[in-house]
């Protein structure tokens, strides 16, 4: 039993808190995962993938070796892979935490993904705050260079593969990832259309296919340990899709708990099990009044509904999400409407202004928060705010940013429906934020 | 307008993309760290440099939280505002730093030494409330220990 049985992803990682370097990776087996995938046919190393039912961790859930697959065949062209390292939802830090600990597990992965569609260039596209990340990043770059992991005929197998590290200038929408092609191409981060997609003409046209840090931090694992053993490693219930979704997850909480922090466990895990056993629970004198299990664009989930394994769909059962295994706890003596007004600011500020609903709609949700927060609020205005989770909803927008913000305040006009009604009569009765 | 370093620094980040504009964030950014800002003159230089029209990279610069079309002070401080820190501290560091340092957010002290910003999550959640100085993360930041950090600045 070595660390990284249990821990694939962050069993390397220092104690005192350094980036693994190039010779304590490969003394813990590094890149012998991208030896092996050299040897296997990039079709084999896809398949190997989508057996292995690899799901993106980014919050979709979209299996990875899936993704691969669609990628246009190969002409002469050039061809992209992309991490997407923007990671700015509030409440998440796993990727940072992956990037910071062991940069080269994400290397390897980009390489050995590029092999797998054949591209020949990859970007790491990382937002601007995370300049610690970029730091080690561009290290351990120039190391994998030197060492002929990196660049031309990699490991004189005969195949080259570039990768640069762009870092952002500061947009959450960035990481909605055709805002995050476009961005790459110097041009105003706005979504793209849905289709074509990515796979047939991402990056200049080209096929390029766009996984997160912590989906492609999977892949050396899972060739060097097999899709089997990825699939063994989850502990939830049946997917949607059939089997277990499979592997570890990087989980974050953060809050009034104990223990505020990272955990690297089982998929599958239940939310109560990473809130009180790994998150120590509770600080003494707070209550837990509600959680979001995956970051700010997660619903909320009451105290009672705490044994929802934390998979890909089990959530969704409670109208939740695991997202991106953010959790964010919520204490009793915190304004839950302070909380969504917050939130909604965060969400108004980031839009990215394309389409109407969004730019116009989110500011007018911010709003109505801040004037119920203030015992400004109208008791028409709790049938306002209900409006606005259906007209940006899922369809009516261009991307995915203003549904996900419409998700906490569906479910908090439900679970906080009280304190929105004692704020109307009578304003906000918490003494203070922090 | 642009010093031979900036042009230089410049090609070395256009060198890594298909198309020169691909590389115009990383060149904002290149100006922006030898002028503390970015100026009407010094974006047409870079887009004409680019090969963009003013307005164009106008478009790009303007979208980005970290890059200042406006004078800055010497340090910047970016105040996580967060919901994480919101909840934990972060809007009392705020208030200390108007109260006790005549910052309000978007300003810059008198004596140019410091501009105070806010920040979208920073992704230090398990250390709120957090800050960047000068782009260094800082978690668990009480009033005291801000005052602290301050003090060490140039």
């Amino acid at each position: 039993m070595t660390p990284l049985d249990a821990h694939p992803l962050t069993g390397r990682f220092q104690s005192d808190g350094a980036a693994v370097s190039l010779k304590a990776y490969e003394r813990a087996g590094g890149y012998q995962a991208l030896r092996k995938a050299l040897g296997m046919t990039p079709d084999a190393v896809r398949d190997e993938v989508v057996r292995a039912n690899l799901r993106g961790r980014g919050g979709a859930g979209f299996p990875a070796g899936i993704k691969w697959k669609s990628m246009a065949p190969p002409d002469d062209g050039s061809r992209y892979v992309v991490a997407n390292a923007d990671e700015m939802e509030p409440g998440a830090f796993k990727d940072r935490v992956l990037m910071e600990g062991d940069p080269h597990q994400l290397i390897e992965g980009m390489i050995i993904a590029a092999h797998a569609v054949q591209a020949d260039t990859g970007f790491i596209f990382l937002r601007y705050e995370y300049q610690v990340a970029a730091r080690r990043l561009a290290a351990a770059l120039a190391e994998a260079e030197r060492a002929g992991y990196v660049g031309a005929n990699v490991l004189r197998s005969g195949w080259s593969f570039h990768l640069h590290l762009h870092t952002s200038a500061g947009r959450y929408i960035c990481g909605e990832s055709g805002a995050l092609l476009n961005a790459l191409e110097g041009r105003r981060a706005v979504p793209r259309a849905t289709l074509p997609r990515a796979t047939t003409a991402g990056l200049w046209g080209r096929p390029t296919v766009v996984n997160n840090v912590e989906t492609l931090c999977n892949v050396p694992h899972i060739i060097t340990r097999g899709a089997e053993w990825f699939v063994s490693a989850g502990v939830g219930p049946p997917s949607k899709r059939g089997g277990v979704d499979g592997g570890t997850k990087v989980y974050t909480v953060s809050g009034r708990v104990n223990r505020p922090g990272w955990f690297e466990l089982p998929m599958g895990t239940p939310l109560r099990a990473i809130i009180e056993e790994h998150a120590g629970g509770m600080r003494t004198g707070y209550g837990l009044r509600a959680v979001q299990p995956g970051g700010a664009s997660t619903g909320f989930v009451a105290p009672g509904e705490l044994d929802v394994p934390m998979d890909f769909d089990s959530p969704e059962r409670i109208h939740s999400r695991m997202g991106t295994g953010t959790v964010m706890v919520y204490d009793d003596q915190t304004c839950p409407i302070g909380v969504l007004h917050n939130l909604q600011h965060f969400f108004a500020q980031e839009s990215c202004g394309w389409c109407t609903p969004c730019r116009d709609g989110l500011p007018w949700v911010e709003e109505l928060l801040l004037a119920i927060e203030q015992g400004r609020g109208r008791p028409e205005d709790l049938a306002l705010l209900h409006l606005h989770t259906r007209f940006l909803g899922m369809g009516h927008t261009f991307c995915a940013l203003a549904p996900g913000a419409m998700a906490p305040l569906e479910t908090g006009l439900v679970l906080f429906r009280d304190d929105f009604e004692r704020h109307l009569r009578e304003g906000c009765p918490y003494t203070a934020e922090g | 307008m642009l010093s031979e370093e900036e042009r230089r620094e410049i090609a070395v980040e256009a060198s890594r993309y298909p198309e020169p504009r691909a590389a115009c964030v990383d060149a904002l950014k290149v100006v922006q760290r030898h002028r503390g800002f970015v100026s009407d003159e010094a974006l047409a230089a870079v887009a004409h440099a680019l090969g963009m029209s003013a307005a164009e990279l106008d478009g790009v610069a303007t979208f980005y939280n970290q890059i200042f079309r406006h004078p800055v002070g010497q340090n910047v401080l970016h105040v996580c505002d967060g919901v994480m820190c919101w909840m934990q501290g972060a809007p009392a560091l705020q208030k200390h730093l108007r109260e006790h340092h005549g910052l309000a957010v978007g300003g810059t002290a008198e004596d140019g030494r410091l501009t105070l910003l806010v920040a979208p999550c920073l992704g230090l959640c398990h250390r709120a409330p957090a800050l960047l100085l000068n782009g260094n993360p800082e978690g668990e930041v009480s009033p005291e220990r801000l005052d602290r950090i301050l003090a060490r600045l140039s």
